[in-house]
């Protein structure tokens, strides 16, 4: 346990002192140096506590901090909060936390086996698998594939009291969580929907062409097919749960995909304890997170950053843009921008799944290292535009006001850190 | 089947985009059909689902890249099918990207088993030591009359050329068939490597396609404003290409 001790203590100075030198948030570097001092590190520091993880291609960062909130009302909670997805980043955050009896963990999608492994969770949640940066990732059918066998394994868990047991909340309208997540012993389904379907056309258990009407669907060729969910969304304002539960939800988050996020933050802190009513007020502060969703305001123009990684993403994007304007005003411009370095995948061909038409109407800027990609992919679809070279070119080309601005990662922080690290 | 194009309009099908559509391959569809449509030409987009036969009267036909489990069950349907074989023999242009490269050949390999392909070009494929991913360059075969290729490969597979296939690139960035040659080429049928939107950073094998279906040479049609994708070309080709 001395190792352990030491490396935890590593872990935080580590951080403290990359934050204090400016060289980053620290979620990172600590771990990294506490995983090499005690390799068994995270194991050791989720021991006794309860563990949630959060995993999926498209909103964990949002779910982590919602099922955070949630679980606020029995304590303080840990919670690698600025996207650190991989071991390194949850061993950081359990090391900040020493007194936090939970803890609320982001996974990238590639690390569920490990981290399912060494924190031993009493909760794993499993938003939705689309095609996302396939230069460095794994094919998504292959990823739920994987899923599926490290899920297969909790069925070795029955000589754990049921305290201790993993529980999955799945999201029932994705087939490809759905069939990665029925190899779980305990399973509870959430409608936590889909907008994004193009990569779920195929039956992920016999390859047969997927029958879908309205939300439901099903497998012609097998028995897969859409679960029952025991929680979903009864109307914009209202999370409907079991035992009748109707539990009204108001966020300050943007968009349909919040507030599928906040039903699956809500039946995972109910596997908790915590009852929907006690946790619902608490998804309502959450404003933003590591500045998505953030508004800023800069010389007159009130600017909202919108963060969107892959298609799926982008499709929530549009639907968050605001689209109603002040009588006779024109809807607000909104700026594109993006990069393709190595965290944002150096292939830009995802540009074109994605349906750039309801912009049009808005002012549209695009700018970004791969702004020439993103001109041609909106000349193809009939969306006018204007190519600036730079965030503060953009800011100056429109006039006092708002705008909207989406971005994929290194092209929000770069606009993010223009702001002063906006929050 | 050259498009008579006093009576005609051109069709485009695009084959099993349920299957092989894995990265922003309908942007070939769209560029195709703005090009024609820049022409003053008419166009038809026919997306053929995997359950629904593949039409013989296409001038076009778009085969994409695939996952392995959809590209195998696309290989099969396919040939089943028989429409896309029955097309080409009638004269339609083929563009095949990324695994559909390997669909249109002889045969191809998933995991340890080896899958007959429509047999359009003649080639077969094998798995690679490595996945090839990234930024290709290739110079053209000059019979073609097209500038540099360029675009962005993601591929396992290595393609090996019979006789009565011609490569389409002398590869200059990157891997492309087996780090030589990029690509291949017969009559009417090209296919390449490069994935998802090839043709948005190669404007210029596109129309190659559209003359290929209209049966003009590539000369006579007329320019259209290529700003934007000659930009981008410009700063693709001065990112990767040694100086």
């Amino acid at each position: 346990m001395v190792r352990a001790q030491l490396a935890t203590a590593l872990v935080r100075t580590a951080a403290r002192l990359s934050r204090m030198t400016g060289r980053g948030d620290g979620s990172v570097i600590g771990g990294r140096i506490g995983l090499a001092v005690e390799p068994r590190l995270l194991t050791v520091l989720a021991r006794g506590r309860q563990v949630a993880l959060v995993s999926g291609t498209n909103g964990k960062t949002t779910t982590t901090r919602l099922l955070t909130a949630a679980l606020g009302p029995l304590g303080p909670v840990a919670s690698n909060s600025y996207g650190a997805n991989m071991p390194t980043g949850h061993t950081t955050a359990l090391a900040q936390s020493p007194n936090a009896e939970r803890a609320v963990l982001e996974v990238d999608e590639h690390y569920l086996r490990t981290v399912l492994a060494e924190t031993r969770p009493r909760v794993v949640c499993l938003l939705n698998l689309s095609r996302d940066q396939l230069d460095r990732a794994m094919e998504v059918g292959m990823l739920a594939d994987r899923w599926r066998e490290v899920l297969g394994v909790l069925r070795q868990q029955t000589d754990l009291p049921p305290g201790e047991q993993t529980h999955v909340v799945a999201n029932a309208d994705d087939p490809l969580v759905t069939w990665a997540a029925s190899a779980a012993p305990r399973v509870t389904w959430v409608a936590a929907g889909q907008r994004w379907q193009e990569d779920s056309w195929v039956c992920p258990q016999c390859g047969a062409h997927l029958k879908r009407e309205g939300v439901d669907w099903a497998c012609p060729g097998c028995d897969l097919r859409r679960p029952e969910p025991s929680w979903w969304l009864a109307d914009d304002d209202t999370v409907a749960g079991p035992d009748g539960i109707r539990q009204p939800v108001t966020l300050q988050l943007p968009g349909r995909v919040n507030r599928s996020n906040a039903v699956t933050a809500l039946a995972a802190a109910a596997l908790f304890g915590v009852r929907p009513a006690d946790a619902a007020p608490r998804l309502a502060e959450v404003a933003s997170i590591a500045g998505r969703y953030a508004t800023v305001e800069r010389d007159g123009r009130t600017i909202r950053l919108l963060l969107a990684k892959n298609p799926a993403g982008w499709l929530e994007a549009f639907d968050m843009v605001d689209r109603v304007s002040p009588a006779g005003a024109a809807p607000p411009p909104v700026l594109l921008s993006i990069n393709a370095r190595v965290v944002d995948g150096l292939d830009t061909s995802w540009l074109y799944d994605v349906d750039y038409a309801s912009l049009r109407g808005h002012r549209v800027l695009v700018t970004g290292d791969r702004r020439f990609d993103l001109a041609v992919r909106l000349e193809i679809n009939e969306v006018p535009f204007e190519v600036v070279d730079a965030f503060t070119d953009a800011l100056a080309a429109v006039p006092p006001g708002r705008l909207e601005v989406i971005a994929n990662y290194t092209a929000f922080q770069d606009i993010r850190a223009e702001l002063g690290r906006a929050n | 089947m050259p498009t008579d194009r006093s009576d005609s309009h051109l069709r485009i099908v695009w084959v099993y985009p349920d299957l092989l559509s894995t990265y922003g391959d309908r942007g070939n569809l769209h560029i195709l059909a703005r090009r024609a449509q820049a022409r003053g030409i008419d166009v038809e987009m026919i997306p053929i689902a995997y359950d629904e036969p593949i039409p013989r009267g296409g001038d076009i036909y778009l085969v994409g890249g695939g996952e392995d489990r959809p590209q195998t069950l696309a290989a099969q349907r396919m040939r089943a099918d028989g429409g896309l074989s029955a097309a080409v023999a009638n004269g339609a242009a083929v563009l095949a990207v990324c695994a559909g490269i390997q669909l249109i050949g002889e045969y191809f390999h998933i995991d340890d088993k080896q899958i007959a392909g429509a047999g359009l070009l003649d080639l077969r494929s094998d798995r690679g030591d490595s996945r090839a991913v990234g930024e290709l360059v290739g110079e053209v075969d000059p019979r073609l009359g097209l500038p540099l290729l360029t675009g962005f490969e993601n591929h396992g597979g290595r393609c090996h050329l019979g006789p009565a296939a011609n490569p389409l690139a002398k590869v200059l960035v990157g891997v492309g068939n087996d780090g030589a040659t990029e690509g291949a080429w017969a009559g009417r049928v090209v296919g390449t490597y490069l994935h998802g939107p090839a043709l948005s950073r190669n404007p210029a094998l596109a129309d190659l396609v559209l003359s290929w279906a209209l049966d003009v040479p590539l000369s006579a049609l007329p320019p259209i404003d290529d700003t934007w994708p000659e930009k981008l070309r410009a700063e693709r080709l001065a990112a990767v290409l040694p100086r």
